[in-house]
């Protein structure tokens, strides 16, 4: 036996099993094909949130006056921006680097194949540097995640110049004056935002009847109101029909209620979704169910097969790091025969634009189709001293109350910084919280946090300042 | 070196009696092999071993009460297991709560007694509302959160239905081991005048629940006599037809497809009080008392209206014989809709039972005997059955109960109707 475990990509997931395993006292290798820390850290959750900062901060100087401040000349250079964000992205993922290090993890660069075996599959990897090398261990865990949805019959396939991927879209070489984005889930709306606040003219594209579909009903609508105040284009319950190059840009029919309408843009965003990272690594050899492009696992992230787990983006939605993180602590501490807790944590889902978004648990619509009694509360944050003193007055925050035991289940936030306070929520239902443990703490003034303490005392016909 | 530790053989078990040890000291064990059988308050499980190697000492003698769940109970030596080393022990009848044994290096559950209201019991602030309104102490509960924090999946395990007035309800105390020697000694029996038989987990758990029902269930009985004769030929007959399959249908059998199929007559009957509201079981899910070395308990004929009279036999003789042998799994006696106590083999006559909550009513069934009987001015012999109804007010109202005890009856007295 060569390890007692592998793990079979680098990202958020993988990482961090890697690192909870050694803390556990196994010997553990963990094969990367790219760069450690995955698309996380390399292009995704970290170099967006670069680009985003570099936005608000634009965005705010458009409003200076509003401070009473003044600036002259205001102007941004894109490959600056852009420069910050890899360097923010080089900086973790020789974090990462160092990590494995520190906890003795072996790193293997190269591409990994399992074979059958026992107690747990081979894995083959053909390494980076050239060459093979064969890994016996007695576990195995498989955390390749995902990438983009490509949808080659509509033409919504990056070229990497008219039409781009996330990939492309955290590089620019230069802001699109017209930009359409197709998709408004988190990553879509991330960039519009991004764009939008450089000056592009933004549409975005949604198949779906509301923009952030998962999202509470009440947080979608005023996110698109927000957007659109920024200047932002919708079209939602609108179906893409063909997008194709049109003259120096590209050309999107979309129809919607029966009519169809052509949109014209010098690039196009695509972001359809994602599909897991199942191909290539012997699985359906190996007899691991395979659904809709994620690998099948019980709640340990056990595939059947005898030594194999898989965790994160590949085991399925949500397609949350924080969510891979903690699948992957889950199954290692269950594979080191450890009984881990947290199981049914809620998963808070964050949008970075502008405004924020930030949610966990259920909507208020997901908790009536349960079958759930609800008790509903609302708090604007333009009834906030702190957000009406920093300018921040946009959004609210709403809570969702089990009312047969006063259970928290579910909490959805529009608005500055809420991205920082989902937490509050998170650690209260995971600590089983009832109303009547909101309604005890104390939230510090003036914060905009108390407005989730508000929206608590709302749901139950006491909030002090609405 | 790897400790076995005693296993929770159920979502809310706290301790229990090594009743038997299956290996000792030198012997060899794999995986697989059985180790021991582990006695709780209602079932006897044999313990199986995960990992391998050679029993170096038993730490728990056999018979030993009270032991804790995740205290070492033995040690392996020679463990061959490559990765950390892990407590291996997994019960051969598992409960769905099962999983991954606990690791040696974790450390051990708090104990969740309470000792003189000092040491905190560690409870989700939800897992202690729901215990509140189901008048669940959480001192008998085990926390499946991290060390051991009781939370909300444990309370709703324990399986008690919510109560209907829980500021108003009074809190329930369990009973406590020691209160007989001390109270009897103060009530001037001294010490060497009785034996003292210790309580097991079956007779805690008989009494907790029985005194909780009985204390807290408005509860009233409803008797009838019933005619036997017409059953009596019947079961002849239908015996007669089975013989050759070996199976025989007993006076009992036929009790409870009757009242089974008397629920299916009287929906409103086979019901449970809970504070939302009063569920209306889809099934006549019956329990049947057996009783066993030092205590009762209630397996469970399932769907009964839906079985014949055969499956039935077979299934009542099979669970009372596990029962007696404490082999029944949790499944097997936990639930149920409605329950029948059987005393007539004892020649009783009549008595009244205490309700198995959450069901919402037991049927007591007395002796069948020939009896003096007038009709129509004449004074004739009849085998007749008294049995008596014990109702949950608070669902079966006395109209109710009498519309059962009616179709039960007329099913009885005509058997024949029980195939209709």
């Amino acid at each position: 036996m060569d390890f007692d475990l592998v793990v079979v990509g680098a990202g958020p997931g993988g990482y961090v099993a890697a690192i909870r395993a050694a803390q556990l006292g196994l010997k553990v290798a963990i094969i990367e094909r790219d760069k450690l820390g995955g698309i996380c850290l390399n292009w995704g959750c970290i170099p967006t949130k670069a680009l985003l900062k570099s936005a608000e901060t634009f965005e705010t100087l458009g409003h200076l006056e509003d401070y009473g401040l003044r600036a002259e000349k205001v102007s941004f250079d894109l490959e600056a921006v852009v420069g910050r964000s890899r360097k923010v992205a080089g900086q973790l993922n020789a974090g990462v680097a160092f990590l494995m290090k520190k906890n003795k993890i072996t790193v293997i660069e190269g591409e990994a194949r399992l074979e059958a075996g026992a107690p747990a599959p081979l894995v083959r990897v053909a390494l980076k540097a050239g060459g093979e090398r064969t890994l016996k261990a007695a576990n195995v865990i498989l955390a390749t995640g995902a990438r983009a949805r490509t949808l080659p019959d509509l033409g919504l396939v990056p070229d990497g110049q008219r039409v781009w991927s996330y990939r492309e879209a955290m590089v620019p070489d230069r802001v699109p004056t017209s930009l359409l984005v197709v998709g408004s889930g988190a990553i879509g709306i991330e960039f519009a935002s991004f764009y939008r606040a450089l000056g592009s003219e933004v549409t975005v594209i949604e198949a779906l009847p509301r923009i952030l579909p998962v999202e509470d009903e009440e947080v979608s609508a005023a996110a698109q109101k927000a957007f659109e105040a920024r200047g932002i284009a919708f079209r939602t319950g609108a179906s893409v029909r063909r997008l194709a190059p049109s003259g120096k840009g590209v050309e999107l029919t979309v129809e919607a209620g029966g009519a169809t309408e052509i949109l014209k843009a010098e690039v196009a965003i695509v972001a359809v979704g994602i599909v897991g990272n199942v191909e290539g690594l012997g699985l359906e050899a190996l007899g691991v169910t395979i659904e809709k492009t994620h690998v099948v696992t019980d709640s340990h992230g056990a595939t059947g097969v005898p030594g194999l787990w898989a965790i994160g983006d590949l085991a399925g939605p949500p397609w949350l790091a924080h969510k891979a993180s903690h699948e992957g602590v889950h199954c290692v501490e269950h594979i080191a025969g450890q009984k881990p807790s947290g199981l049914t944590a809620p998963i808070p889902g964050c949008t970075y634009a502008s405004p924020q978004i930030a949610s966990i648990g259920l909507t208020e619509a997901q908790a009536k189709a349960r079958g759930l009694s609800v008790k509903v509360g609302r708090f604007p944050l333009r009834a906030n001293g702190k957000a009406i003193a920093a300018g921040h007055t946009e959004g609210f925050i709403k809570t969702v109350f089990d009312a047969a035991n006063g259970a928290l289940v579910g909490a959805h936030m529009i608005g500055a910084d809420v991205t920082e306070m989902i937490q509050g929520y998170a650690l209260a239902m995971t600590l089983e919280a009832t109303e009547a443990d909101l309604f005890a703490t104390v939230f510090p003034h003036p914060t905009i946090s108390e407005g989730m303490h508000e929206a608590a005392l709302d749901a139950f016909g006491r909030a002090l300042h609405s | 070196m790897t400790d076995i530790l005693m296993p929770a053989l159920s979502p809310t078990m706290e301790e229990g009696i090594l009743a038997k040890w299956l290996v000792k000291v030198g012997d060899s064990v794999r995986s697989g092999d059985l180790i021991a059988e582990i006695e709780t308050d209602k079932a006897t499980m044999e313990v199986e071993a995960v990992d391998e190697g050679v029993v170096e000492a038993l730490l728990v003698a056999e018979g030993t009460e009270g032991v804790k769940v995740n205290t070492p109970i033995a040690r392996l030596s020679g463990s061959a297991t490559a990765s950390p080393p892990p407590a291996s022990v997994v019960p051969v009848v598992p409960t769905a709560a099962i999983t991954a044994p606990a690791p040696v290096s974790q450390e051990a559950p708090k104990t969740l007694v309470k000792t003189e209201g000092s040491s905190r019991i560690f409870a989700s602030p939800l897992a202690r509302r729901l215990a509140t309104e189901r008048g669940l102490d959480l001192a008998s509960l085990k926390g499946s959160g991290p060390h051991g924090r009781i939370i909300r999946v444990d309370v709703e395990a324990a399986g008690v239905a919510p109560r209907p007035a829980p500021s108003a309800a009074p809190p329930v105390a369990s009973v406590p081991a020691s209160t007989p020697a001390s109270s009897l000694a103060q009530l001037g029996y001294p010490a060497d005048s009785y034996t003292l038989v210790p309580l097991d987990g079956m007779r805690r758990t008989v009494a907790r629940r029985l005194t909780e029902s009985a204390r807290d269930i408005p509860h009233f009985p409803l008797t009838v006599d019933v005619e036997m004769d017409a059953l009596l030929a019947a079961r002849t007959r239908i015996n007669g037809l089975l013989e050759a399959r070996g199976i025989k249908v007993s006076v009992n059998d036929l009790v409870i497809k009757a009242a089974a199929l008397a629920l299916k007559q009287v929906p409103e009957a086979n019901a449970s009080f809970t504070p939302e509201g009063i569920a209306l079981h889809r099934h006549a899910d019956i329990s049947m008392a057996v009783a066993v070395d030092g205590g009762l308990i209630t397996p469970i004929i399932r769907r009964a209206e839906q079985k014949g009279l055969a499956e039935i036999a077979l299934e009542a003789k099979d669970l009372a014989e596990r029962a007696r042998t404490r082999k029944l799994k949790p499944e097997e006696f936990q639930g149920g809709t409605f329950s029948i106590s059987n005393l007539g083999m004892f020649g009783i006559r009549q008595f009244g039972s205490i309700i198995n909550p959450p069901q919402g009513a037991i049927l007591s069934v007395g002796a069948g005997e020939a009896r003096a009987v007038v009709r129509d001015g004449q004074v004739i012999i009849r085998t007749l059955m008294t049995v008596t109804l014990t109702c949950d007010h608070r669902v079966i109202d006395g109209a109710i109960g009498a519309r059962w005890l009616a179709a039960f009856r007329a099913l009885i007295e005509d058997p024949i109707t029980m195939i209709v």
